[in-house]
C-alpha cells in the first residue's frame, strides 16, 4: 500500500492552529504518511510536528465552508485546526483517520525513520538477558541462564532466556510450563542481594476444576526456598477471582500442594476497568466546570488514585516480604504479564538503588516490561479519548509510570531521572518514532527484525544532551530501601501527565529553572573552594607559615 | 507523683502511633504549662503546651491499660495509654482544669519569658507599624485622612483608634453610618490601590431591614465613590450567600438597596458562615483521621466535608476583589454580617494578590496585623482561647492561611515565605505564647496591657528569619507580575497535608525538596565565606605582582 492513496490533499494554506495556553499560529497545514505538519514559514513560531499515531480520534465540525478538525491525541494533548474550504477539511479529516489507525506494525513510522543524530551505543543492546545474568551471577551461584525458549516454543511471551534455579533442569521447566498460563512459569525477577531472597513472576497455574497438580512446578518454585523457610505468593487477585478462575482451566496454588507456600490475595484491577478508569479520569481534568463537587467526585468516580493506590501497596507488601520478612515471593495473576508485572517492577523501585538510575531504570523496563512479554501493542493501541471498543487497550504502563512518580514525589532526591523521563516513557509507549515498544513480546519483535529495521529509544536517550535533560538535579544516591506511604492523602494526582495541556506551567517551569539555577552555583562554588584548596595545600608545602582557613 | 518543683509524672506510659500499630513507652511529665512525653528508649520527646489542647478524651480501660486521647488545635492527635487507671484519670482531671483558662491572665504569654530586657521587649512591638504602612499605600493624600473619631474607641469598641476616611465624610456621616452598621462597624480604608487610586473599604451589614435606610450611610459610600475618579461606581461585595443576608433581614439587619445608594454595584459572593466552617472542618479532621482510610472514602469524604469548596469561594472572592481593583480601577466596599471574619478573609487576601510587599515576610505580618488583628478579628472567640461558647469557635484564620498556601503552590516564586512559615504563625495563634493574637480587639489588648506584659511573635519570627525563607522566591517575580492572577479551577485546590497531618510523619515525604534546596542555599553560603578567606591567603600580596602599577 502507498501512503499516497491515503492522502487526497496533502497541504492546505491559511490553517489556524488553536493549542492551550499558546498563542494561535497560522500556516500551511501539509500530511505526509506519518506527520501531520503545520508551518507557518515565519521565523521564532513553532511549528507543529505530529505523529499519525499519536492520533487518539477526532471530530470535525462546519460552519459554513469553514471546517474545524479537533485533534484528540494518546499524550492526552487536544488540538484545533481551523481549515477553510469543506473539501480540504473532509480529505484531511479522512486522511487522519486511516493513518492513525494503520493496521499492519511494518508500516509504523520506526520502519521508516532514520536518525538524524549520531547512535553511540545500539539501544537494542544495552540490556541483553545475558549481561543482567552476568550481574546476578556476581552475587551469587544459586541461578542459571536457561535457553529452553530460544525458539519461544515453551513460552511465546518470555525472552529466548530466562533465570532459574540452578538445580532445574530444562525438561523441568518444559513439565512446569504446561502448568502455567501460557506458559508463564516461575522465573526469576529479582535477586535482592541483603538477603539474598527472591522474586520470581509467572502465569496462574491452570488447577482446574479438579485441582490438577504438577509436582515439576512444586518442585521448581520450592527450590527457591531456603531449608526450612517459607514463601510468599502474592496473587493479584481477590480469592473469589482466583476461585472463579478453576472454571476455565486457571486458579491458585492450594495450600495442600504447596505447604512451604502462604498465599495473599489482593484486588488489582484487569485490563478493561483500568481503560474505563484512564477515560473517565481524563473526562474529569478536561472538565472546565468551576464546582469543587463536582470535580472531587468525578475524581472519586474515575477510582484511578484507587488503583493507583492498590498497586503501590501491593508492591510494598511483596518488598516488604523479601526484605523485611526474609522470604522469597512468587508474584502472579491471571496472564501475569499486567498486574504483576507492575508489582514486580515497583518492588524493585523500592528495594534496589539501582533501578533509580536514569540507566538502571531502562534496564528494569526493559527486563520486567519489555522482555517479560507485556503486550505494549495491544495495550498501548489506543488511549483516553478512543472512541472505538476498546479490545485489549489498557493503561497498565502508564499506572505503573504514575506509581513510580508517587515514589520520587516521596523521595525526591533519590532518583536519578527526573518526572521529564516518566513523561518520556509514557509518550513513547503510546507513539513514537522508536521501535522499542512496537510488537507485543521478545518473539514478535524478533519477527518483525526490529533491532535491524528500527531505532531503539534507549539509543537516543543515552546521549549525553538527552540524559542532562532527564537527570534529576537533587540526586544524591541513595542505597537504602525507600518505603513510600500509601495513605490516600500522600498520593497526588500526576499533574504532569493529566494537567499538563490544562495549565500553564510556566510558574512552575520557573521555579524549577531558579532550583537548578541554586544547585549548579552552589557546585560550582565548591568546586573553586576545593581547587583552592588543593592550590593552597600546595603553597602551604612550600610555606609552612600559610594557615588554611 | 507530685515533684517539689511542680511537676507531675507518670512511667510506664504508651504512646500510640495514630495510623499504625507501632507504639513507644516512655514516661508523661506534666508541667504547669506543658505536657511531655519521653521516650525511654531514645529520650526523644513530644511536648504539648496546654493552651494547644482541644479536648482530651478517656477511653475504657483496656487489658494494656487506660487510654488517653489528646486532640490539640494544631491538628496534632496523640493517644496514650496509662498503665494505672488512676493516673490516667489524675492526668486527664489535671489537664480539663488547666485547659480551660477563665481569665486572660492564666495564659501563657503573661508568665512566658524569652530573657530579654523592657527595651527588647518593646522593640518587638514596634516591629509593625501601621501608620506606617498606610503612609507605604500613599495615605492620608488628597482623599483619605486618617480621622480621630474612634481615638476612644467611643463610635465603635472593636475596630483600632486610627482610621482612615474619605476627607469629604464629615464625622457627623461617620457616626450617623456607624449607628446603621452592626456593632457600629461603619466603612473605612483597609487598603489603598495607588496605582489607579482605587480603595478597598471594610463594613459589617448596615442595619437595613427590610426598609429602613441611613442618609449618612449613603453619604459615606457616595464619598468613597467620589474619592476615586477613575470609577463611576462603588462596588459593594457582601462575602455572605443571597439567603443568608435575606434572613438577616428579618432581624433588623440585611445588605445595601442599591435604590438608596446612588452609584453603588451590589454583588453576593457566597462565603459560607462560621458555623458551616467549623462543621466542615470537623468532618475533614474526622475523615482524615480514619485509620487504613481507602481512597475512595477520603475524595467523598473530602468532597462532602465541603473544605475545599469553602477554600475556593474565599480565594474567588478576593479574585474578584482583585480584579475590580486593579483591572476596573472601582473603589470596593466589604462586608460580611458583623465584618470581622468572611470580610477579613477577602480584604486580606485580595491585597496579597494586589501587592507583592504583602507576599514578602515583613509584609505578610503588617497584613495580618492591619486585617485580622487590628480590625477585631475575634481571635480569642475564634480561636478558643478561654473557656467560651463552642459556637463561636471557627477556623476563620486557618482558612485564611490555607489559601495563601494554595496560591504559593501555584506562585513558587512570588512569595519570600515558605509553607513553614504560615505553620509557624498559626502555631502561636493557638499557642497563646505571645501577645499578639490575645483578645477579640485593639481596645481589649490595650485593656490587657500586652505590650507591657507580654512579648511579641513577629519580633520572634523575624529573628528566626532564615528558617522561613522561600528559596525560590524571586522578587524580580514580582516586579513583572505584580498582581497574582490564580487560576481556580477545582483541582488547583489540593489538601494541606503538611498543616492537617504536621504531626503524623508516616505521612510525609521522606525527602523534602524545600529542605534539601535551604541546605543547599547554606552550603553556598559558606562557601562564599571560605572561598573569600582562601582567595586572600592565596592571592599573592600586591607588591608580588610585577604588573602592578605602583
Amino acid at each position: 500500500m502507498e501512503f499516497a492513496e491515503l492522502i487526497k490533499t496533502p497541504r492546505v494554506d491559511g490553517v489556524v492552529l488553536h493549542r492551550p495556553f499558546m498563542p494561535t499560529v497560522e500556516g500551511t497545514l501539509c500530511l505526509t504518511g506519518h506527520h501531520l505538519i503545520l508551518s507557518s514559514r515565519q521565523d521564532n513560531t513553532e511549528e507543529l510536528w505530529l505523529l499519525h499515531s499519536n492520533i487518539d480520534s477526532i471530530e470535525k465540525r462546519f460552519v459554513g465552508s469553514l471546517g474545524t478538525i479537533i485533534v484528540k491525541c494518546k499524550d492526552l494533548r487536544v488540538i484545533q485546526l481551523d481549515i477553510p474550504g469543506m473539501e480540504e477539511c473532509l480529505n484531511i479529516a479522512s486522511s487522519i483517520e486511516a493513518l492513525s489507525t494503520l493496521d499492519s506494525v511494518s508500516l509504523m513510522y520506526p520502519f521508516f525513520y532514520r536518525p538524524m543524530f549520531e547512535v553511540i551505543e545500539d539501544g537494542w543492546n544495552s540490556f541483553l538477558p545475558e549481561d543482567a545474568f552476568k550481574d546476578l551471577e556476581s552475587m551469587t551461584d544459586e541461578w542459571r541462564l536457561s535457553d529452553v525458549n530460544k525458539d519461544f516454543s515453551v513460552c511465546p511471551s518470555y525472552p529466548p532466556l530466562v533465570a532459574v534455579p540452578k538445580d532445574i533442569d530444562d525438561d523441568t521447566l518444559r513439565k512446569a510450563a504446561t502448568f502455567r498460563h501460557s506458559g508463564r512459569f516461575p522465573v526469576l525477577s529479582y535477586y535482592h542481594k541483603k538477603n539474598g531472597m527472591v522474586m520470581m513472576r509467572s502465569g496462574q497455574p491452570l488447577t482446574g476444576t479438579n485441582g490438577r497438580r504438577c509436582k515439576e512446578d512444586e518442585k521448581l518454585i520450592n527450590a527457591t526456598l531456603r531449608p526450612g523457610k517459607r514463601g510468599y505468593i502474592i496473587d493479584t487477585r481477590t480469592i473469589n477471582v482466583a476461585q472463579q478462575a478453576k472454571a476455565r482451566g486457571g486458579g491458585f496454588e492450594s495450600e495442600a500442594n504447596y505447604p512451604q507456600w502462604r498465599r495473599i490475595h489482593k484486588a488489582l484491577e484487569r485490563s478493561n476497568v483500568l481503560q474505563e478508569s484512564l477515560i473517565k479520569l481524563v473526562e474529569a481534568c478536561n472538565d472546565q466546570s468551576h464546582s469543587m463537587d463536582r470535580w472531587l467526585s468525578k475524581l472519586e468516580a474515575s477510582s484511578w488514585q484507587t488503583h493507583v493506590k492498590e498497586i503501590l501497596t501491593t508492591a510494598c507488601l511483596a518488598a516488604q516480604c523479601i526484605d523485611r520478612e526474609g522470604a522469597s515471593v512468587l508474584v502472579h495473576g491471571t496472564e501475569g504479564t499486567d498486574s504483576t508485572l507492575q508489582v514486580t517492577s515497583l518492588a524493585q523501585i523500592i528495594l534496589d538503588p539501582a533501578c533509580r538510575t536514569i540507566r538502571g531504570f531502562q534496564g528494569l523496563v526493559e527486563r520486567e516490561w519489555l522482555q517479560a512479554g507485556h503486550p505494549f501493542q495491544q495495550r498501548c493501541a489506543q488511549s483516553a479519548y478512543s472512541n472505538s471498543k476498546p479490545r485489549q487497550e489498557s493503561p497498565v504502563f502508564l499506572l505503573f509510570l504514575d506509581c513510580v512518580w508517587q515514589i520520587l514525589r516521596q523521595f525526591p532526591c533519590s532518583f536519578e531521572f527526573s518526572e521529564s523521563f516518566l513523561v518520556l516513557l509514557f509518550e513513547h509507549a503510546y507513539a513514537s518514532q522508536f521501535g522499542t515498544f512496537l510488537g507485543n513480546s521478545t518473539a514478535e519483535r524478533t519477527r518483525l527484525s526490529l533491532p535491524e529495521k528500527t531505532v531503539s529509544l534507549w539509543s537516543w536517550v543515552n546521549r549525553p544532551q538527552e540524559l542532562e535533560r532527564l537527570t534529576n538535579p537533587l540526586y544524591e544516591a541513595n542505597s537504602l530501601v525507600i518505603w513510600p506511604s500509601v495513605a490516600p492523602q500522600s498520593l497526588l494526582l500526576w499533574e504532569g501527565v493529566f494537567l499538563r495541556w490544562n495549565r500553564s506551567s510556566r510558574c512552575l517551569d520557573e521555579a524549577y529553572e531558579e532550583m537548578v539555577h541554586i544547585i549548579e552555583y552552589n557546585k560550582e562554588l565548591q568546586n573553586k573552594v576545593n581547587s583552592l584548596r588543593r592550590q593552597l595545600a600546595q603553597l602551604e608545602t612550600e610555606d609552612p607559615l600559610l594557615q588554611t582557613p | 507523683e507530685e515533684h517539689g518543683q511542680g511537676y507531675t509524672s507518670v512511667e510506664q506510659v504508651r504512646l500510640l502511633d495514630r495510623f499504625s500499630n507501632k507504639s513507644t513507652n516512655g514516661t508523661l511529665y506534666l508541667t504547669a504549662t506543658h505536657l511531655i512525653f519521653v521516650e525511654s528508649s531514645s529520650n526523644n520527646s513530644t511536648s504539648i503546651l496546654h493552651h494547644h489542647i482541644a479536648s482530651v478524651e478517656k477511653l475504657s480501660l483496656t487489658t494494656t491499660g487506660c487510654p488517653l486521647v489528646i486532640q490539640c488545635r494544631n491538628f496534632r492527635v496523640v493517644h496514650f495509654v496509662v498503665q494505672r487507671e488512676r493516673d490516667c484519670h489524675d492526668i486527664y482531671s489535671s489537664l480539663l482544669r488547666l485547659l480551660r483558662p477563665v481569665s486572660y491572665e492564666e495564659l501563657y504569654a503573661f508568665s512566658y519569658n524569652p530573657k530579654q530586657n523592657d527595651q527588647q521587649r518593646e522593640e518587638g512591638w514596634q516591629l509593625i507599624d501601621l501608620g506606617a504602612e498606610f503612609e507605604r499605600m500613599g495615605v492620608p493624600c488628597d482623599q483619605w485622612q486618617l480621622t480621630d473619631v474612634n481615638r476612644d474607641y467611643k463610635v465603635c469598641e472593636t475596630y483600632p483608634r486610627d482610621l482612615y476616611v474619605p476627607i469629604t465624610a464629615s464625622k457627623p456621616i461617620i457616626v450617623g453610618s456607624s449607628k446603621f452598621r452592626s456593632k457600629g462597624r461603619f466603612p473605612v480604608l483597609t487598603y489603598f490601590y495607588q496605582e489607579k487610586k482605587a480603595a478597598v473599604c471594610r463594613c459589617s451589614q448596615p442595619l437595613s431591614g427590610f426598609s429602613a435606610r441611613c442618609l449618612e450611610d449613603e453619604s459615606l459610600l457616595q464619598a468613597i465613590s467620589k474619592a476615586n475618579h477613575n470609577s463611576r461606581f462603588v462596588y459593594v461585595m457582601d462575602t455572605r450567600p443571597k439567603l443568608n443576608a435575606l434572613a438577616n433581614r428579618a432581624a433588623g439587619k440585611g445588605y445595601e438597596n442599591e435604590d438608596n445608594y446612588s452609584n453603588i454595584r451590589f454583588q453576593f459572593v457566597g462565603i459560607e458562615n462560621i458555623h458551616v466552617m467549623r462543621t466542615s472542618l470537623q468532618k475533614l479532621l474526622e475523615v482524615i483521621g480514619t485509620r487504613s482510610l481507602n481512597m475512595s472514602d477520603y475524595l467523598v469524604g473530602l468532597e462532602s466535608s465541603g473544605w475545599l469548596r469553602h477554600i475556593k469561594a474565599v480565594v474567588d472572592a478576593a479574585i474578584f476583589l482583585t480584579k475590580a481593583v486593579t483591572v476596573e480601577g472601582a473603589s470596593v466596599l466589604v462586608h460580611c454580617s458583623d465584618g470581622w471574619d468572611r470580610t477579613a478573609q477577602v480584604c486580606s487576601l485580595g491585597a496579597l494578590l494586589m501587592d507583592p510587599y504583602y507576599r514578602t515576610m515583613k509584609g505578610f505580618m503588617v497584613l495580618i496585623e492591619k486585617d485580622w488583628i487590628s480590625f477585631g478579628h475575634k481571635f480569642a472567640d475564634r480561636c478558643d482561647q478561654l473557656d467560651g461558647d463552642p459556637k463561636e469557635v471557627s477556623p476563620i484564620f486557618t482558612q485564611f492561611l490555607e489559601c495563601v498556601w494554595q496560591l504559593t503552590e501555584q506562585f513558587p516564586q512570588a512569595f519570600e515565605f515558605s509553607e513553614w512559615f504560615l505553620l509557624q504563625i498559626h502555631e502561636h495563634v493557638h499557642s497563646c505564647q505571645y501577645g499578639n493574637f490575645l483578645g477579640n480587639n485593639q481596645r481589649q489588648r490595650e485593656e490587657l496591657q500586652l505590650r507591657e506584659r507580654t512579648h511579641s511573635l513577629w519580633a520572634f519570627l523575624m529573628s528566626e528569619k532564615q528558617n522561613y525563607l522561600n528559596p525560590f522566591y524571586s522578587p524580580a517575580y514580582s516586579e513583572v507580575h505584580p498582581v497574582l492572577a490564580p487560576s481556580t479551577l477545582p483541582y488547583n485546590f489540593k489538601f494541606w497535608r503538611n498543616m492537617y497531618h504536621q504531626f503524623d510523619r508516616s505521612m510525609h515525604p521522606r525527602q523534602s525538596i524545600l529542605k534539601a534546596i535551604l541546605t543547599l542555599r547554606d552550603n553556598s553560603r559558606n562557601a562564599e565565606s571560605t572561598l573569600q578567606a582562601l582567595e586572600s591567603v592565596t592571592a599573592p600580596p600586591a607588591w608580588c605582582d610585577p604588573h602592578r602599577d605602583l
